[in-house]
C-alpha cells in the first residue's frame, strides 16, 4: 500500500491541526484541582512600604548562609551585589524616578524592593527539573534545591518567571543557590534570617494564613492613620508606629502563577520594582499538560510505532524484486 | 548496484584543516572543564542557555533529522526509489546526534552527574526535558544501529577474504540485523517525532521571559515540521554535494521528487505560524519590536523563498534550485529554533553574545561531523551508484567534465 | 597689629594662659565654624583688639542645663576666657547679687548700650493665658524678653527650648510654652540641643565678634557650621547602619559590640546636629548619646525631640537612594562586541559566499524525469 502526495498532505495537515487544537486547549482554561498550600506552610510578607533599604536582611541572610560578600564598585569597598547570584540569596533593591525625593511615590519618588525566591504553589522550576534536583516540600511547601541531584542543565534557571535561581558560572565545580527560607535555623525552631533583624518589620516571617491576614489588615488600613506594624513576626508584640501608606490594591503573590508563599506589599507599583504582572495560570501547567495529554501511558507514541511499524513491513514485503532490502542489499 | 566505500586519501586538505579544527576545540574543551563555564562561554544568569544548547542541540538535531525525514518517504509511504540516498542520510544522522549529545555533556555544568537522566530513580515525568533526554540518548542508539548494516557489510568482506571463523560470525550478525531492522527503522521514526516535537515544548515554561512571536501551545507542531523540512534540505544538501565533490553522478531525480514532500513541510509550517501569531492577535508586534521582528521577518521570508525556488516543477529538478532551496530551508529552520531558544529570550538588563571560543567548540562540533562523514563514506559502503536509465546526470554545470579532484583521487 | 606679640602675651597673663595654647584656642574655635585653620589668627586679633560686648543673659522656663553646659566647656579655662571675652552683664545663674538690684542692672546695661547687646535667652517663654506661668521679679517671661530684645544687636536664643519650646512644650503643653523666634517674629539665632554642646554657642559668639556678623544661618535660624548635617551623616555607627548590623536589644551582643542603634529608636537619620563629630564634655571618643549606647533622642529637633517616642522608629531623611543602591534593571551578561561581531559576521559571511559560489557551480540542467519516478512500480 502507497500513499498518494495529497492524502500525505492532507495527513500531515490534519495532524497538525489536531495537534494545534490539543494543545492550544491545554493553553487556555486552569485546571480544576490546582495545586493548594499546605496548612502551616511558612512563608514571608515584604512591605515595601516600611523597607528603608539598610540591608540587614542581606547580611544577616550571608551569615545564616555562609555566601561571602560581592563587591562591584570601583573602590572595591562595600558589599554591593547588583542581583541575586549563586552567592547572594536576597537582595535589596532600590527604584527611583526624578528626583527620587520622596519614599512610595511614583512621581519623583523612590521605593525599596526585596528580591529572592518567593517559593511558589506551582513552582516552575519543580516541574522543569528532570532529575527531580528541585523539589517542594509536601508538608511546608518550601521549594528545596538538592545539588547531589543536579545535573546543571539550567533549566530552572531559565524558566523561572521571576529569574530566581542562579548558577555560579565562575567555577569549575558549581552549583546553583536560591533562598530556601533557612532550613537549618528552621529546624532549631528559629525564623528566617532576614526576618530576624528587620528593624522595620518590612520582612515577616509566619505562616501564609497569618501573613495574608496581616496583608489584609494593612489594605484595610485608612492611609494617613496612625497604625502599628509589627517586627519579626506578626504576633511577636514588638510592634513600633507608623503613618499607614496608601498601599497598592492588590498582594502580589496571591494569584501570580498560581500563587506564592512568600508575597510582597508596595506603594509603587510592582512592574516598577521588578515584579511583573503575571497571568494565574502558571506557564508549566501549559506545558505538562500537553505533554501528559501527548504521552500519557504511552499510548500515542505506541499507536504511532504500530502504524509505522505496519507500514514499514509491508513496504519492506512488497518491493520489487529487483529492488534492494532494506539498505541496499540485493534482494536474496 | 550496490553500495561501495569511496576510497581515496585520508589526508586531504580538508580532513587537515577539520583536524586541526578539532583541535583546536578539543583544547577549548580542556579550559572549559578545567575553569567553568564562564572561563570559556558568555553565559549568564540572564541567558542561562547559549548557542551551544540552541544551536548545537536544537538546531543542530534538526539537521540531523535527514535519516528521520528520508526514513518516512522512503518506508512509511514506500517510495523505495529513496534507498540509495537512504545510507548516507542515516550516516550523517547518527553523527549529527552524537555531536548533539555530546554538545549537551559539554554543556550541563555538573556533568559527572549526567547518569542521572538516564536513572529511573531521577525521573521527573512533568519535565519536558526527561523526555527529550531519553528519547535523544534511544535514537542515537537506534541511527548507529541503522546505520550498522554498513559496517557489517564491510565487516563481511573484509573477513571473508580474511578468516573463515570471523566470516561465519559475521554472516550471522548481518542476519539477525536484518531481522530486527524493520522495527528498528520503526522506532527510528517514532522516536524523532516525539523528540523533535517536545525540543518545542520544552519553551513553554519560558512564558512570558520569551516573545510571544515565538512562543506559543502550537511550539511542538512547528518543531516538528521544521525537523523534517530541514531534514530534507540536508539530504538534499548533502547529496548535491558530495556528488559535485567527488565528481559523481547525481540523485536530482529523487532529490526533486523529495523536494515536493519538503515544500509539504514548508507550507504546513509556514501556515501554522502566521495563522498562530495572527490567532493570539500579535501581528502588530511583527513590526514594533525592533530587531526581534526583524529576525521574524528573515525567518519567514526564507522559508517562502525555498517554496518560491521550488514551486516551478521544471527548476525543482535542477541542483542548482534543489541547492539553493536547500540552503534556503536549513539557514531558515536553524534560525527559526535559535530565535526560540535565545534570541526571543529576555530578561530586562541582561545580553548574551557567544564568545569567541564559545563559538568556537560550535564550530569544532561541526567540523567532527563533517569529518567523520567524509572519512567514513571513504571507508564504508555508504554511498551508492546512480541507477538511471537516462545515463549519469551531473551536477556540474559544465557537466561530464571530472574536477581536478577526481583525476588526483583516481575515481 | 605691630606689637601682636606683646598684647598676645597681656591676654595670656590676664587669662592665665600660654601665648600657644591661646593660638591653639583661637584655631580650634576656627575649626568648629567651620572656616580654615588660617582664620584662627583673625580671632586672635579680634578677641585682643576688640571691645568687649555687652551681653545679657535671660533664663526662663528651663532647667539651667544650658548654662551648666557652658560651665562644664574646658578647653583652657573657657569661662574664664567667656567672660574676659564679654561683659556678662545680666546672668541670674551665675550672678551673686540678685532681687531688684540685679533687675536694675539689666536695665541700666540695656539702657546704656543700647542697640550694641548681645541678649541671650535660655528656657521657653510660656504663652497661656497671658504668660503667667514664668515671672521674674513681678513681670511675665512674655514681657521681658519682648522688653529686652528691642536694644538687642543680636539674639541668641540657647537650647531647645528656647529654640522651639523644648521639654516643657511636650504634649499637652498647659503653659503653652513657645521658643523665643516664634515670640518676637524677628531673626534669631537657634542653637537646639539639651543641653547643645557649648561650642556650639561660643563658636557663634567668636563669629560675631570677629567678623561683626553672625554665621550663615539655615531655614531655622541655626548656624549651618553646626546643623547643616543629619547626625545620621556622620555617626561613627554608620558603617554599622550601612551593613545592616543593629542592636537588638540594650545589653545583647550587638549593642555590646557597638551596632547601630536605629532599631532601638535612634533618631539620628532625621535629626540636625554635629554631635557626633565634636562629642560633649571633652572626655574623649565616645561621650556622646550614641556612642555611650543609648539612641539619639533628637533633641535638636521640634516634632522629634520630647514629642516622637524614644524608641519609635526615625523617618529616615535621605536625598534619594544610596549611590552603590543594586537597581531594579541593572545591565548584566556579556553582550555583543566588535570581536565576537566580526568573528560572527566573518563566518557568516564565508559560508553565504561559499553557498552562492556553489550555487552558481551547479548546473541549472533540469534532471529528465521518467514516468515511473513518482512510485514504485507495483510486483
Amino acid at each position: 500500500m502507497s500513499i498518494s502526495r495529497r492524502a500525505f498532505l492532507r495527513a500531515t495537515a490534519l495532524t497538525g491541526a489536531a495537534a494545534s487544537v490539543v494543545t492550544a486547549k491545554a493553553a487556555s482554561a486552569r485546571e480544576p484541582g490546582a495545586k493548594t498550600i499546605p496548612p502551616n506552610a511558612p512563608g514571608m510578607l515584604f512591605d515595601s512600604t516600611l523597607c528603608v533599604g539598610c540591608k540587614a536582611c542581606m547580611t544577616a541572610c550571608r551569615e545564616a548562609n555562609g555566601t561571602h560578600p560581592e563587591v562591584t564598585t570601583k573602590d572595591a569597598l562595600w558589599d554591593a551585589p547588583l542581583d541575586l547570584s549563586a552567592n547572594t540569596l536576597t537582595v535589596i533593591k532600590a527604584w527611583s524616578d526624578g528626583a527620587a525625593e520622596h519614599k512610595d511615590e511614583e512621581t519623583d519618588g523612590y521605593a525599596f524592593v526585596k528580591k529572592s525566591c518567593l517559593h511558589c504553589v506551582e513552582p516552575a522550576c519543580v516541574s522543569v527539573c528532570p532529575v527531580s534536583a528541585m523539589t517542594k516540600d509536601a508538608n511546608t511547601g518550601v521549594v528545596h534545591y538538592d545539588p547531589k541531584a543536579c545535573i546543571g542543565c539550567r533549566y530552572c534557571v531559565a524558566a523561572c518567571p521571576f529569574g530566581v535561581p542562579r548558577f555560579d558560572y565562575d567555577k569549575s565545580i558549581a552549583r546553583l543557590n536560591k533562598c530556601q527560607l533557612c532550613e537549618s535555623r528552621r529546624a532549631e525552631g528559629k525564623i528566617t534570617a532576614c526576618a530576624e533583624v528587620c528593624p522595620t518589620g518590612a520582612t515577616l516571617f509566619g505562616t501564609v494564613e497569618e501573613l495574608a491576614a496581616e496583608a489584609d489588615r494593612r489594605h484595610r488600613m485608612k492611609p494617613g492613620e496612625r497604625a502599628f506594624f509589627p517586627r519579626r513576626t506578626v504576633n511577636s508584640g514588638d510592634t513600633h508606629e507608623k503613618q499607614a501608606p496608601h498601599y497598592q490594591a492588590r498582594t502580589y503573590g496571591v494569584s501570580e502563577v498560581g500563587g506564592t508563599q512568600v508575597r510582597l506589599l508596595s506603594a509603587v507599583s510592582y512592574d516598577k520594582l521588578g515584579y511583573p504582572t503575571l497571568p494565574d495560570k502558571p506557564f508549566v501547567e501549559t506545558a505538562e499538560e500537553i505533554q501528559h495529554s501527548l504521552y500519557k501511558g504511552m499510548i500515542a507514541p505506541a499507536v504511532l510505532f504500530g502504524i509505522l511499524l505496519i507500514l514499514v513491513k509491508r513496504a519492506h514485503d512488497h518491493r520489487p524484486p529487483d529492488a534492494r532490502d532494506l539498505e541496499g542489499k540485493d534482494k536474496r | 548496484m550496490k553500495a561501495r566505500p569511496l576510497g581515496g586519501p585520508i589526508l586531504t586538505p580538508t580532513t587537515i584543516a577539520l583536524t586541526a579544527m578539532c583541535v583546536l576545540t578539543a583544547i577549548i574543551l580542556l579550559v572549559r572543564f578545567v575553569f567553568g563555564l564562564g572561563a570559556v562561554t558568555n553565559l549568564s544568569n540572564g541567558y542561562p542557555w547559549g548557542i551551544w544548547l540552541a544551536y548545537d542541540v536544537a538546531a543542530g538535531t534538526a539537521v540531523a533529522c535527514g535519516g528521520f525525514a528520508l526514513a518516512l518517504v522512503t518506508y512509511a509511504l514506500n517510495h523505495g526509489q529513496y534507498s540509495p540516498i537512504m545510507r548516507p542520510a542515516v550516516l550523517a544522522s547518527m553523527f549529527g546526534y552524537a555531536m548533539g549529545g555530546f554538545s549537551v555533556l559539554v554543556d550541563i555544568s555538573r556533568w559527572w552527574n549526567f547518569w542521572h537522566i538516564l536513572w529511573p530513580t531521577y525521573f521527573n515525568f512533568n519535565s519536558v526535558m526527561i523526555e527529550v533526554a531519553l528519547c535523544i540518548s534511544a535514537y542515537t542508539t537506534i541511527l548507529m544501529l541503522e546505520f550498522a548494516p554498513a559496517m557489517v557489510e564491510k565487516a563481511v568482506e573484509w573477513t571473508g577474504r580474511r578468516s573463515a571463523n570471523l566470516h561465519g560470525i559475521t554472516l550471522k550478525v548481518e542476519k539477525v540485523l536484518n531481522r530486527v531492522l524493520i522495527v528498528i527503522v520503526a522506532v527510528g521514526m517514532t522516536l524523532p517525532t516525539m523528540h523533535q516535537s517536545s525540543l518545542g515544548t520544552l519553551l513553554i515554561p519560558f512564558g512570558a521571559t520569551m516573545s510571544p512571536l515565538w512562543n506559543t501551545p502550537v511550539l511542538p507542531f512547528l518543531f516538528l515540521m521544521t525537523a523534517l523540512c530541514i531534514g530534507y534540505a540536508m539530504v538534499i544538501f548533502e547529496s548535491t554535494l558530495v556528488s559535485d565533490r567527488f565528481s559523481r553522478p547525481s540523485h536530482a531525480e529523487i532529490l526533486g521528487q523529495l523536494a515536493k514532500f519538503m515544500m509539504g513541510t514548508i507550507a504546513a509550517f509556514l501556515v501554522v505560524r502566521v495563522v498562530d501569531v495572527a490567532v493570539r492577535g500579535k501581528v502588530p508586534l511583527i513590526f514594533t519590536s525592533g530587531m526581534l521582528g526583524l529576525f521574524f521577518i528573515i525567518e519567514t521570508l526564507l522559508f517562502v523563498g525555498a517554496l518560491y525556488v521550488l514551486w516551478n516543477r521544471k527548476r525543482r529538478m535542477t541542483p542548482r534550485h534543489q541547492f539553493i532551496a536547500a540552503v534556503f530551508i536549513v539557514v531558515g529552520g536553524v534560525l527559526y529554533r535559535m530565535d526560540s531558544y535565545i534570541v526571543s529570550y529576555h530578561r530586562p538588563g541582561w545580553s548574551y553574545f557567544p564568545s569567541v571560543p564559545e563559538m568556537f567548540i560550535s564550530f569544532g562540533i561541526i567540523a567532527v561531523e563533517i569529518l567523520g562523514y567524509v572519512l567514513l563514506i571513504k571507508f564504508l559502503p555508504v554511498l551508492h551508484e546512480v541507477n538511471s536509465a537516462n545515463g549519469p546526470f551531473w551536477v556540474r554545470a559544465d557537466s561530464g567534465k571530472q574536477s581536478a579532484w577526481s583525476r588526483i583521487s583516481g575515481h | 597689629m605691630t606689637n601682636g606679640l606683646a598684647e598676645q602675651d597681656l591676654v595670656g597673663q590676664r587669662l592665665g594662659l600660654s601665648r600657644r595654647a591661646f593660638m591653639q584656642l583661637c584655631t580650634g574655635v576656627a575649626a568648629t565654624l567651620g572656616l580654615g585653620l588660617s582664620e584662627g589668627k583673625v580671632i586672635a586679633q579680634a578677641i585682643l583688639s576688640k571691645r568687649r560686648p555687652p551681653v545679657i543673659w535671660l533664663h526662663f522656663a528651663e532647667c539651667t542645663g544650658c548654662t551648666e553646659s557652658m560651665l562644664r566647656s574646658e578647653h583652657p579655662a573657657l569661662d574664664r576666657l567667656l567672660l574676659e571675652l564679654i561683659s556678662l552683664d545680666y546672668h541670674e545663674t551665675l550672678f551673686a547679687g540678685a532681687g531688684h538690684q540685679a533687675e536694675e542692672a539689666r536695665d541700666a546695661s540695656m539702657a546704656e548700650n543700647k542697640g550694641k547687646y548681645v541678649l541671650v535667652v535660655e528656657g521657653a517663654i510660656p504663652t497661656a493665658e497671658n504668660g503667667i506661668y514664668c515671672k521674674v521679679g513681678g513681670k511675665t517671661a512674655l514681657e521681658i524678653v519682648r522688653k529686652c530684645s528691642e536694644g538687642a544687636a543680636a539674639v541668641i536664643a540657647l537650647g531647645s527650648c528656647a529654640a522651639w519650646g523644648g521639654m516643657p512644650s511636650t504634649g499637652p503643653n498647659p503653659t503653652g510654652c513657645t521658643g523665643v523666634a516664634e515670640i518676637l517674629g524677628k531673626t534669631v539665632v537657634n542653637i537646639p540641643g539639651c543641653p547643645p554642646n557649648p561650642y556650639n554657642f561660643l563658636s557663634t559668639v567668636i563669629h560675631y565678634l570677629t567678623y561683626g556678623r553672625l554665621p550663615e544661618l539655615d531655614a531655622q535660624g541655626r548656624p549651618k557650621f553646626a546643623y547643616g548635617r543629619l547626625i545620621h551623616e556622620n555617626c561613627e555607627r554608620r558603617p554599622h547602619f550601612d551593613a545592616g548590623r543593629f542592636a537588638q536589644q540594650f545589653g545583647d551582643d550587638g549593642h555590646r559590640q557597638g551596632w547601630c542603634l536605629y532599631k532601638l529608636g535612634c533618631k539620628g537619620p532625621e535629626t540636625y546636629a554635629n554631635c557626633p563629630s565634636i562629642l560633649f564634655c571633652d572626655a574623649g571618643s565616645g561621650s556622646w548619646p550614641v556612642g555611650t549606647g543609648h539612641p539619639c533622642i533628637g533633641c535638636t529637633e521640634k516634632g522629634i525631640g520630647f514629642a516622637k517616642p524614644i524608641h519609635a522608629l526615625a523617618d529616615l531623611k535621605f536625598v534619594g537612594p544610596i549611590a552603590n543602591s543594586s537597581r531594579i534593571v541593572e545591565p548584566q551578561g556579556n553582550g555583543i562586541t566588535v570581536l565576537t561581531a566580526a568573528v560572527a559576521a566573518g563566518v557568516a559571511g564565508v559560508l553565504v559566499g561559499a553557498a552562492a559560489i556553489k550555487a552558481t557551480q551547479l548546473s541549472n540542467e533540469p534532471h529528465p524525469e521518467q514516468e515511473h519516478s513518482q512510485k514504485e512500480e507495483k510486483p
